[in-house]
């Protein structure tokens, strides 16, 4: 509030005086300021009579400025004799007003707009800067534009330099695609102009126009090549950029820019880091199909020893970002990153650790050389500097730094923001897993920053690592609980707390002692919200559904939620005691009633929700085994132009062809012959039978039924001039010797750009993973269409046109089937269903390779994330799950291992809830 | 990675976070005047504690990279985004910083600002011009914005000599003071 206070202690005399002599120009500066001294010691006795603090510093030639009274004020533009310093002025405050937030009514702007206008009478410099500088900020609309467009143009063709850069800056900025190509011309020659400001205005508007009217901005391209050879450091770095964005789509365009200028000189740093910009995309696009030494790693590298530090640092993280990065490539990047950790300045110390930090992700031991330079910077002044450094210490630290490192963390954990302390503690999780012995004093860290202030993704961030860490180390297990115990006694985020005590549910009975678990959750029944309550009643349940000596404590404490106010927590306590047994004698408690209880939802919940839609619509009762549990695959990118034809006559098939797992059970139940085969056991993704771009687009979608299989043929007629009918695939199944051909269902016309299907069926025997291979062709009927009226001939051709092999492969047998605790599934099989052996792999290109390869081989759903290797490591277990025909619960681990240069060896342990399915598993893996 | 090196904002806060002089580049992180304002909340609040009066300091907040400096009762922050090289955005605002001492010979604080805001606005837009870096040398800055606001009494050539005189006693005092 001084502000206000304060103009009311300034008399007017000093208000008037004060207007007028603000916007002196610099030159007269000395004079002003020695009156403004004059007044502030007049001031200032008044001031600390107010007791305000040290605001005679706050002397403000806005003070009290008011919209209204300023857009009065604006009447000075349509004087007729101008004072060009009180219009400046009076623009400068307008200008003040819209950058601290104030907005103008369509109105205001308008007169505003209108006024300014007069002013491209002036002549004096000053204010026409003031003038460009006003409106742009007011962005006027079309019809206003053209008010101001032909003072613009003038000034676009003056003389002087200044004029002609800045009005092409505001022109640019307000002009739409009519106007632009009435100015193209000149624009096009100021890009060449020999004064670097003009060249660069010009093109950077081009950059801004780009993203408008691209078409006109594509046909400067021959005077942009040309600034790109300009002398002017800056001219150099626009016209680069505008460049590059002219022909970022072609490829080839940009690899030989790249390879010329790499080659040539570049002068300004700038337009260098845009050059190693440039070099990376191309390297990235050229890395597929190139091998041996990396194009222009060369460039990159000799930039490392360039003057400019932005370019220096611009080419080392270009280095370190390269995929498939080699540690000799990573070298000269990791040593110039290395010099500038111990830089005295702070942007340079964090950029080069921030890209330290990225690179010790995936290249920790690249990196440990800069350890020590590291340390230092935990106490740099600046503490972003110092996350970034200590969280890169934590991923390539070894077992013995870790207790000085965490002593180091905790004194400065108080001081930084939420998001860094977020990145410590998922540092400090993966550096747990990677030394489990050293838990403890970790998971006292954890607890202990759990316990102090912070916000919910923090938060969340702490409770997931504890989790984890409770999951992977046994041994932290009971301490990892009860401090998360303690954490919901006063967690004030209902998500987490629910989360806690759901796992509490599942982790807390297996303990050694349950029952001091029970306290803390009976204590969320009295003090919480109604879902934290809800959450709590479950997981009072599991620990009585476990552990028989808690079951009477529990069925109290269940009985008191009866009366609870919430509708859902007294459905569930209810629900409990009843399956539970509470209102009888206490026993144990059922596998079933776990089961139900307990036991996870292995269906997806879209497709859950998809059921329970029809139910709602049907008569039916709702079965839950009726629900899918195939993962459904992502629909089919429609390859199709945008303004597609609609298709013609009534019996037209549908549009499009249908890609999703219930989708495909609608289309194959509309049709009769197909629907008595009953329900299809798994559809595969589409296959593609033809190259991209041909004549007629086919791809094929296997449906296994127990004693068939399905062949559904999505065609697409890409040729306007052309109506296709009676279109079926005849399939040569000579080398599949299981199968015989049932029936085919033709396509009766596939007009143009609309797709289709065709059936082909066939038995195989019952239950039977058969495998084989067929092969396709299209056989049809074409008619010419006359492209003006649509029609067809009447006369058609017979045509056949050929399509590729498909296979019916062993992993089509199987469902994608996950589970949410793989160990749990697998001790619940006996022992004596499981069937192992050894492979070998023979030479790989790489472990991951090898994991791919027998994942997709069996066609399983991979299980907490086993899928992925870590790059290096030498050996690898893989969980994988799934639903074998027959719906038999299939569950696999694999133990993979390097046992000579490239070559792997696997060991595969297979239990099923049939034998004959674990073997047959083996089988496979054995034929693959 | 933007191909372009963009900047999207210039921040010339007071001593208490309140908005000296500001220019956003980019509508669509901060589209209301209440985002704006927030941010340079946040901003503040997070760096005001820092020393950033001798070398440039810099810090990430909310995924975007920020370069400030402080001066007297005034901090200025350059914004770019995740990805942007530091040192270009670092060059961004060193460039307007110095461009801003020179016009206001050395004199650096709110009021001397809001007394030249007109000077400064022009330095914005001479600076940056839709989150491209339109010019980072703090002379050619400032030569393109005073070239029109110096009387004629006073010729450019001596005008410039003023200018390194400015400068060379900053650097001397800097040097003084470490």
């Amino acid at each position: 509030g001084g502000d206000l206070r304060l103009r009311n202690f300034v008399s007017p005399a000093d208000r008037k005086r004060f207007s007028t002599s603000v916007f002196i120009p610099f030159s007269r500066k000395t004079l002003c300021s020695r009156d403004l001294e004059g007044s502030e010691a007049m001031a200032q006795p008044l001031v600390k009579k107010d007791d305000d603090r040290d605001d005679e510093a706050e002397y403000s030639p806005f003070m009290g400025i008011e919209k209204g009274a300023v857009l009065q004020e604006a009447r000075v533009f349509n004087d007729p004799q101008l004072d060009p310093r009180r219009c400046s002025q009076v623009i400068t405050k307008l200008l003040y007003l819209l950058n601290q937030g104030e907005t103008f009514t369509k109105v205001e702007a308008t007169e505003v707009f209108f006024a300014v206008t007069k002013l491209f009478q002036s002549r004096d410099v000053g204010l026409r800067r003031m003038l460009y500088l006003m409106i742009k900020e007011l962005s006027p609309s079309a019809d206003e534009v053209i008010i101001v467009t032909s003072s613009l143009m003038k000034d676009m063709n003056s003389k002087t330099d200044m004029y002609r850069a800045n009005a092409i800056r505001v022109l640019c900025r307000i002009t739409d695609g009519v106007l632009l190509t009435q100015i193209e011309r000149y624009l096009k020659q100021a890009i060449v102009d020999k004064n670097p400001v003009v060249a660069s205005a010009a093109l950077v508007s081009g950059i801004h126009l780009l993203q408008t009217n691209p078409e006109v901005v594509k046909r400067w391209s021959n005077e942009v090549q040309e600034a790109v050879q300009s002398r002017a450091a800056l001219v150099q770095f626009h016209a680069l950029a505008l460049l590059h964005q002219i022909r970022q789509n072609d490829r080839l365009a940009v690899s030989k820019l790249v390879t010329s200028l790499t080659r040539g000189t570049v002068r300004s740093p700038l337009a260098q880091c845009l050059l190693i910009r440039y070099t990376s995309q191309v390297i990235r696009e050229s890395a597929s199909n190139s091998q041996g030494d990396r194009p222009f790693y060369d460039f990159l590298e000799g930039c490392l020893r360039h003057k400019a530090e932005m370019v220096i640092f611009e080419a080392a993280r270009a280095i370190t970002e390269l995929s498939g990065v080699t540690s000799r490539e990573l070298t000269p990047a990791i040593t110039v990153l290395q010099l500038f950790l111990s830089s005295s300045k702070p942007v340079l110390r964090f950029a080069a650790v921030r890209t330290l930090n990225k690179v010790a992700m995936t290249h920790p031991m690249a990196v440990t050389n800069c350890n020590i330079d590291m340390e230092s910077l935990i106490s740099d002044q600046n503490r972003s500097i110092a996350t970034l450094a200590i969280t890169t210490l934590l991923k390539t630290g070894n077992e013995s730094s870790v207790d000085r490192l965490m002593k180091q963390i905790t004194n400065f954990m108080s001081d930084i923001a939420d998001e860094f302390k977020i990145v410590v503690v998922e540092a400090i999780r993966s550096l747990c897993l990677k030394f489990p012995l050293k838990y403890r004093a970790l998971m006292n860290f954890l607890s202990n920053i759990l316990r102090e202030e912070g916000g919910f993704e923090y938060k969340k961030a702490i409770v997931d690592s504890i989790v984890i860490l409770i999951r992977d180390i046994p041994d932290a297990k009971e301490s990892g609980l009860l401090h998360l115990c303690e954490f919901i006694e006063d967690c004030e985020f209902t998500y987490l707390s629910t989360q806690i005590l759901h796992f509490l549910g599942i982790e807390g009975p297996k303990t050694s002692d349950p029952s001091k678990y029970i306290r803390y959750i009976y204590n969320r029944v009295h003090l919480e919200n109604a879902t934290v309550r809800a959450a709590a009643v479950s997981t009072l349940a599991k620990f009585g559904a476990m552990v028989d000596a808690l079951k009477p404590r529990v069925f109290v404490l269940l009985r008191r939620c009866l009366f609870d106010s919430d509708d859902e927590v007294r459905d569930r306590a209810t629900l409990y005691l009843n399956t539970l047994g509470g209102d009888g004698e206490v026993v144990e408690t059922d596998k079933d009633v776990k089961e139900f209880l307990f036991g996870a939802l292995e269906i997806p919940l879209v497709n859950l929700e998809t059921s329970l839609r029809n139910y709602v619509a049907a008569e039916e009762a709702f079965d839950i085994n009726s629900v899918p549990k195939e993962v459904k695959s992502q629909p089919l990118a429609e390859k199709k132009a945008p303004g597609k034809k609609q298709p013609t006559g009534l019996g037209a098939p549908p549009a499009a062809p249908p890609s999703t797992v219930d989708a495909y059970e609608k289309l194959l139940s509309s049709i009769p012959e197909l629907a008595s085969l009953g329900k299809p056991f798994k559809s595969s993704a589409p296959t593609e039978l033809t190259e991209a771009e041909t004549e007629y687009a086919v791809n094929v979608v296997k449906h296994i039924y127990d004693r068939h299989v399905v062949f559904q043929y999505n065609c697409t007629n890409t040729i306007p001039e052309q109506l296709l009918e009676e279109v079926s695939v005849v399939v040569d199944s000579s080398d599949a010797e299981e199968f015989s051909f049932v029936l085919s269902k033709p396509l009766r016309s596939l007009p143009y750009d609309s797709p289709g299907q065709t059936f082909a069926v066939f038995e195989k025997p019952e239950g039977v993973p058969a495998v084989g291979k067929f092969s396709n062709t299209l056989k049809f009927i074409v008619k010419e269409v006359d492209p003006n009226t649509g029609e067809a001939d009447e006369d058609g051709v017979d045509d056949e046109y050929q399509l590729e092999e498909l296979e019916v492969v062993s992993a089509d047998y199987m469902q994608k089937v996950g589970v949410s605790n793989f160990r749990n599934a697998w001790e619940s099989l006996d022992a004596d269903l499981e069937r192992v052996d050894e492979y070998g792999l023979g030479p790989r290109e790489s472990l991951a390779e090898a994991v791919n390869a027998v994942i997709s081989l069996l066609g399983m759903q991979p299980c907490e994330g086993t899928e992925v290797v870590a790059s290096n490591s030498r050996s690898h277990t893989c969980l994988l799950s799934g639903v074998f025909i027959g719906n038999v619960r299939v569950l696999a681990r694999l133990q993979f291992g390097l046992t000579g240069p490239k070559e792997v060896a696997m060991k595969l342990a297979v239990k099923s809830e049939d034998i004959a399915v674990s073997d047959a598993i083996h089988e496979i893996v054995a034929s693959g | 990675m933007q191909a372009c090196p963009q900047v999207k904002n210039i921040l010339v806060l007071d001593s208490e976070g309140k908005r000296v002089a500001v220019k956003y580049y980019s509508d669509e992180d901060w589209p209301t005047n209440g985002a704006k304002e927030a941010f340079e909340k946040t901003v503040f609040t997070k760096t005001h504690k820092t020393n950033a009066r001798t070398e440039a300091e810099v810090t990430m907040i909310d995924s975007y990279v920020i370069v400030y400096k402080f001066v007297e009762d005034l901090h200025f922050f350059v914004t770019g985004g995740e990805d942007q090289n530091e040192l270009i955005l670092a060059s961004v605002l060193q460039g307007f910083f110095d461009a801003v001492g020179i016009l206001l010979r050395g004199n650096v604080e709110k009021s001397e600002v809001l007394e030249n805001l007109d000077l400064i606005l022009l330095c914005l837009d001479e600076t940056i011009d839709g989150g491209v870096p339109l010019q980072t040398d703090a002379a050619v800055l400032a030569n393109k914005v005073a070239s029109h606001n110096i009387d004629s009494g006073a010729p450019l050539s001596e005008q410039t000599l003023a200018q390194a005189l400015v400068t060379a006693r900053e650097h001397l005092t800097r040097s003084l003071l470490k």
